[in-house]
């Protein structure tokens, strides 16, 4: 394996994302709204103008559990779909290059497509406050919580390259990505909310099955990161802190990672026995 | 240098290839010839490691089923259709490609200017013409300086003049000393390039030629239609006849000869050795 085959090919994707104009869209999206959510983060307390770096990255959860996990889906789903159907995979395959240093190479290149993203946005809204708002309070929240988003992006990220090693046209990769993106984000709240309530799901469950969701682990980690307990999300936050106590936010953390290296692992497994090129 | 062993591929019930065993010498220049689905693409994709198969593929002893990186990095592949990223100008796609095999990216520029795309550099590799990206794949095929090229079906979506122009390339790029395995269904194709012929049928090696008695052993004939004076088509028809040829006459105007490939002057010369005149002749 060459790391420089991996990094001529990262660089390749990273230049195609940013040309990508629905990643381009994303983007302007992003800081758009996350510059309106500063601003509109001290509404609740009765001040007009800008919010602390702790306020805002509060009221940034909940785009970034929108609007991340869409962009990273979309662009991971076209990714490896969008070249086979138009055959530039094969041809690239056919150079003196493996299939793990390609995979490798375009999981990296749009890993850092999206930290670029998520730089801007975060950047841009935290320079405005900084500059205009009511001071750096807590910027250390705000700095983790971009490091969550990107973790978080990783993660579906990960979903979204499963879900194009699976699919030889990219339309239906991202029309699968999209509908992935709606089940997380409806299973992260109001499904499970449903659920719980329909079937009387017990507590403990009830907090393992919020971590078959990404989104929800991404959420609590986000929340314990500002204010180090999870008393906001009722019964299931205070069972998780005081069924793991300070090993809660490893626990998260672990199951982060995992769902960024079990569907990337499935993903290149696929990509390595394709046969069909 | 590059030898297939019991090559078979299946796909499910379908044999594409069945049992394909060959050798191509260093320098020699094999075509795969014949119909589609006869095989040909399928074997070549193998050995770029694109299928899986049974059997064994070695590049100068190399197994391309175990070591398909270090058999692909002597291999130089232009593919039937041409897949490349549209919005990249021509140099950053000879450049990202010779950064990938490891060369120079000056080599990029010579080889750009070996194709003849000498002042296309920076336009969009979309906006070349089907000709033009057909060079280029071949100047991206000879980035690292392969010894053997790999073609499939190599002009088939060129005009004529296009074609023309291609073949005197890869004709040079043969006299420079490379080995050459390509797939055709094209005869003039064959006769520029090929120094043997695989034949292919329904995945099955049906046999093999020297290039030039390719025609011949399949059997290929012409027509060649002649236009003269109707007074002098029965004396012309007589002339052709004893010398072996079925002729028929073409609506008073003319006659239609049939002719073995590669004697298709021949007749022309019989009727002017018995000086009757023609006026023009075309052929099929």
């Amino acid at each position: 394996m060459s790391l420089q085959i991996i990094l001529i090919i990262a660089q390749k994707e990273l230049r195609d994302a940013l040309r990508n104009r629905w990643f381009l869209l994303y983007t302007i999206a992003f800081v758009a709204l996350s510059l309106a959510f500063s601003y509109l983060a001290l509404a609740g307390a009765g001040i007009v103008g800008f919010a602390g770096f702790g306020r805002t990255a509060a009221s940034l959860i909940n785009l970034v559990l929108l609007i991340i996990p869409l962009m990273a889906l979309t662009v991971g789903a076209q990714s490896l779909a969008g070249e086979q159907e138009k055959s530039t995979l094969s041809y690239l395959l056919a150079q003196p290059v493996s299939r793990v240093e390609i995979f490798l190479g375009k999981y990296l290149g749009l890993a850092l497509s999206l930290l670029a993203s998520l730089t801007l946005g975060f950047g841009i809204s935290g320079v405005v406050i900084a500059l205009g708002g009511a001071g750096a309070v807590d910027p250390l929240a705000y700095v983790l919580l971009v490091g969550l988003a990107f973790l978080l992006s990783l993660t579906m990220l990960s979903v979204g390259l499963l879900v194009s090693a699976f699919t030889r046209k990219a339309s239906v990769a991202v029309g699968i990505g999209l509908f992935l993106w709606l089940l997380f984000v409806f299973f992260g709240d109001l499904g499970m909310m449903g659920t719980a309530m329909a079937l009387r799901v017990p507590i403990a469950n009830l907090f393992l099955l919020s971590l078959s969701n990404p989104l929800q682990v991404f959420k609590m980690m986000a929340i314990l990161d500002i204010q180090s307990t999870l008393d906001i999300l009722g019964p299931a936050g205070l069972y998780a802190m005081r069924k793991y106590g300070d090993g809660l936010y490893s626990l998260l953390l672990g199951v982060l990672l995992l769902w960024i290296l079990l569907p990337g692992l499935l993903a290149y497994a696929r990509l390595a026995a394709k046969n069909d090129f | 240098m590059l030898t297939f062993i019991h090559l078979t591929k299946r796909f499910g019930k379908f044999t594409a290839v069945d049992d394909l065993s060959f050798e191509v010498r260093p320098q020699e220049a094999v075509a795969l010839w014949g119909p589609n689905g006869a095989g040909k693409t399928t074997a070549i994709k193998c050995l770029l490691g694109l299928l899986s198969y049974e059997g064994r593929i070695e590049v100068n002893g190399l197994d391309a089923a175990k070591a398909g990186k270090a058999v692909r990095r002597q291999l130089g592949y232009v593919p039937q259709e041409l897949s490349f990223y549209d919005d990249m100008s021509t140099l950053d796609m000879a450049e990202f490609y010779a950064r990938l095999k490891k060369v120079s990216v000056a080599r990029a520029q010579e080889v750009i200017a070996q194709v003849g795309l000498a002042g296309h550099e920076r336009k969009p590799v979309g906006a070349l013409s089907g000709g033009m990206k057909q060079r280029l794949a071949l100047g991206l095929a000879l980035l690292a300086d392969p010894p053997i090229l790999v073609l499939d079906e190599p002009t088939s979506n060129l005009d004529a003049a296009a074609r023309e122009q291609f073949l005197r390339l890869l004709g040079e790029v043969k006299a420079a000393g490379k080995t050459i395995l390509f797939t055709s269904h094209r005869l003039e194709e064959i006769e520029h390039l090929g120094d043997r012929v695989l034949v292919l049928g329904d995945g099955r090696l049906q046999f093999i030629c020297p290039a030039e008695e390719l025609p011949a052993r399949l059997g290929l004939r012409a027509t060649v239609k002649v236009r003269l004076a109707a007074a002098a088509i029965p004396a012309a028809l007589d002339v052709l006849h004893a010398g072996g040829y079925t002729a028929t006459a073409k609506n008073g105007a003319g006659l239609r000869i049939d002719v073995p490939h590669g004697e298709k002057a021949r007749p022309l010369h019989l009727l002017s050795q018995a000086d009757i005149l023609i006026d023009d002749f075309e052929i099929e």
